[in-house]
């Protein structure tokens, strides 16, 4: 994995052998670039690049292609985030040559909230590609340097591919075996769902480091704080695919209302640390959904602050 | 086999209105089996419907007929010695029957009396449940006989997707998760080494994303 | 108890023959009312004969409400064979409730067509 592949920092930082960090900024629902670059300007500095997501929870907001060329313009880099549910392979290669026209260079590939979670329930969805074979396609156009057409396309993209991965989705027995797919499909990081269950999360990256798979891609895990206890009942009961375990409601529920946020860090800090010696994680992936400014505290008291330079 | 589902009446109602010579017509195909448009949903809609507009003081011929196939000529052809007797023909066959009734019967107002849903099985007495899209083609030899273009809400070919939760899709509880049925499967036929073949990019032309479909048979064709 | 005589019986082998249509006739034909009587649920000899017709004539309700006829005017009673006094009771307790609700609104208006004629 040393050779580098595109000009991506995020991709030198992890070939470097150092810990990854990614943190994520969604897009505005408006047109006002600041909101976007305000977050961005808050964890910079704390992180190896920034993930935009692409219409999350499948509610409409500024193009992630759109915030990701403002956060490339003030030199912060960006990871381009794009779901196959709203373009088909037209619109997505087109979206990639137009990502790689800016230079940015890492995509993550998903297939994206169900439209009947977001504002358009009666809206068609696309799937032409699944987010396999949307790994596939940016492999295909940066490494043979065609479209899937087959035709030549001058200048390819230079993206560094990623995925996600969940750890804690059903049914656990193939959780392994997706991720070894996504790998065999040119997958060369991983970012995962937010992880609570450790032991969990350790069970799954145990079974991948032993079958290697974690020598073929950076598996960067990720962390997502709560604010309190609401949050990690609505995560637990809610959000598909989520395993919130009973003690750290508990803990929780444990502190004062006032010191819920404080302590949702705390755990979130303390789960890093303890992951970091684990075998097969390369990198955090640091999703604090609107609460980007508490950012930098995390990764600093999780001993990731300074980030290299390389 | 298709399945449908009756039209609310106050929509037919709503369509019918200004006609006064009606004909409700039925098929003895899919739509029977699914109780949405045979013989006994014609006679219920037109006795309704006559029922409603005497109430309006707006008395109407309602005829009822059912036919063998409405997605058939010979069939079809049956009402061309009538068909001038009545203003327009509501239609309880699928959107294929309409529309071959249309093109039959081009001064003749067509209107639909079902909602065509999908191509589905009859699951339980009163519950219909899609099993295939037609989309030209077939992919369950590699997937268990469980179809993911169909029965996943995001038709994934590699899933299932980070949202399946408990065997079920994360769109509603009351949904299966398509690739929990298809690990099912492959685990009941010992193949789950097939789990980690990649499905590759699928050729969707012949979906309905290659415009309208024809089967063309010259060894049937006289 | 006097049973009331302004109604007509129609005979079933089991209300589970009864359909939707046969309902909706009756009001065409100018009934006022109709109800069913089917044997106490569970007791049905052909297992669920009783339990289609309550569903049928549910289903039969909800179009009579759509086209302005009225849904309550159709109703399914259930009891055991031999009871002749509360199918009496029954009787009387429909009876009782379309003279309320007066003439079918299909009656009506086929009287003054005819009327008119």
């Amino acid at each position: 994995m040393s050779n580098l592949n595109t000009a991506s920092n995020l991709e030198k930082v992890l070939k470097a052998g150092h810990i990854g960090v990614t943190s994520e900024c969604g897009p505005p629902r408006g047109s006002d670039a600041d909101e976007v670059k305000e977050k961005g300007a808050l964890i910079r500095d704390y992180v190896d690049a920034i993930n935009v997501t692409d219409n999350q929870t499948a509610m409409t907001r500024m193009s992630s292609l759109a915030a990701c060329v403002h956060l490339k313009l003030m030199g912060i880099e960006p990871v381009l985030q794009m779901v196959t549910r709203d373009r088909n392979r037209v619109a997505l290669q087109s979206d990639i040559l137009g990502a790689a026209s800016f230079d940015i260079p890492n995509m993550l590939c998903l297939s994206g909230d169900h439209q009947s979670f977001g504002d358009c329930a009666q809206g068609q969805n696309v799937h032409d590609l699944d987010s396999m074979q949307l790994v596939q396609t940016v492999r295909y156009m940066r490494d043979e340097g065609k479209f899937l057409g087959g035709d030549d396309i001058k200048r390819p993209p230079k993206i560094f591919v990623g995925a996600a991965a969940n750890p804690f989705a059903d049914p656990f027995e193939i959780r392994v075996p997706r991720l070894a797919k996504k790998i065999a499909c040119g997958a060369e990081f991983i970012q995962t769902q937010c992880i609570y269950n450790l032991d969990k999360f350790k069970e799954w990256i145990r079974i991948a480091a032993d079958r290697g798979l974690t020598e073929k891609t950076f598996v960067m895990a990720g962390m997502t704080p709560m604010k309190s206890v609401g949050m990690a009942k609505y995560m637990k009961n809610r959000v598909p695919g989520m395993d919130v375990p009973e003690e750290i409601i508990a803990r929780l529920a444990g502190v004062d209302k006032s010191k819920q946020a404080q302590e949702g860090i705390d755990i979130c800090v303390e789960h890093i640390q303890e992951l970091k010696e684990i075998k097969g994680v390369s990198g955090f992936h640091i999703m604090a959904i609107e609460w980007e400014e508490k950012v930098p505290e995390i990764v600093e008291r999780a001993g990731l602050y300074p980030r290299p330079e390389v | 086999m298709i399945i449908a589902e009756k039209k609310p009446i106050e929509e037919i109602i709503d369509e019918v209105k200004d006609f006064s010579r009606i004909l409700i017509l039925g098929c003895n195909e899919c739509v029977t089996v699914c109780e949405a448009g045979g013989k006994k949903e014609v006679e219920i809609l037109a006795s309704a419907l006559r029922m409603y507009f005497i109430n309006k003081n707006d008395e109407k011929v309602i005829d009822e007929r059912t036919l063998e196939r409405q997605c058939d000529h010979e069939y079809l052809e049956e009402l061309r010695s009538s068909i001038d007797d009545y203003d327009a023909i509501v239609s309880l066959a699928c959107g294929v029957g309409v529309q071959f009734a249309a093109e039959k019967y081009l001064t003749t107002p067509l209107i639909p009396g079902v909602n065509t849903v999908c191509l589905g099985a009859n699951e339980d007495r009163g519950l219909w449940t899609e099993r295939c899209q037609a989309c030209g083609s077939c992919v369950l030899a590699r997937t268990g006989g469980i179809c993911p273009v169909s029965r996943c809400a995001k038709r994934v070919l590699n899933g299932p997707c980070g949202g399946s939760t408990n065997g079920k899709c994360e769109i509603s509880k009351d949904v299966d998760c398509a690739w929990q049925l298809i690990l099912d499967r492959l685990k009941a036929l010992d193949k789950m080494d097939d789990y980690e073949k990649i499905a590759p990019i699928k050729d969707w032309s012949t979906d309905r994303a290659g415009g309208p479909r024809t089967v063309t048979r010259e060894d049937v064709k006289i | 108890m006097k049973i009331p005589t302004n109604f007509r019986i129609v005979r079933v082998p089991c209300t589970g023959r009864v359909d939707v249509i046969h309902i909706l006739r009756a009001f065409e034909k100018g009934a006022d009312g109709v109800y069913v009587v089917g044997c106490m649920e569970g007791d049905c000899h052909y297992n669920e004969g009783n339990f289609r017709a309550r569903k049928r004539v549910e289903q039969a309700a909800i179009i009579l409400d759509k086209i302005g006829v009225g849904g309550e005017r159709v109703k399914m009673f259930n009891l055991s064979a031999g009871d002749g006094p509360l199918f009496a009771q029954y009787s009387i307790e429909m009876d009782t409730k379309i003279k309320e609700l007066g003439p079918s609104p299909i009656r009506l208006a086929k009287q003054n067509k005819k009327d008119a004629a």
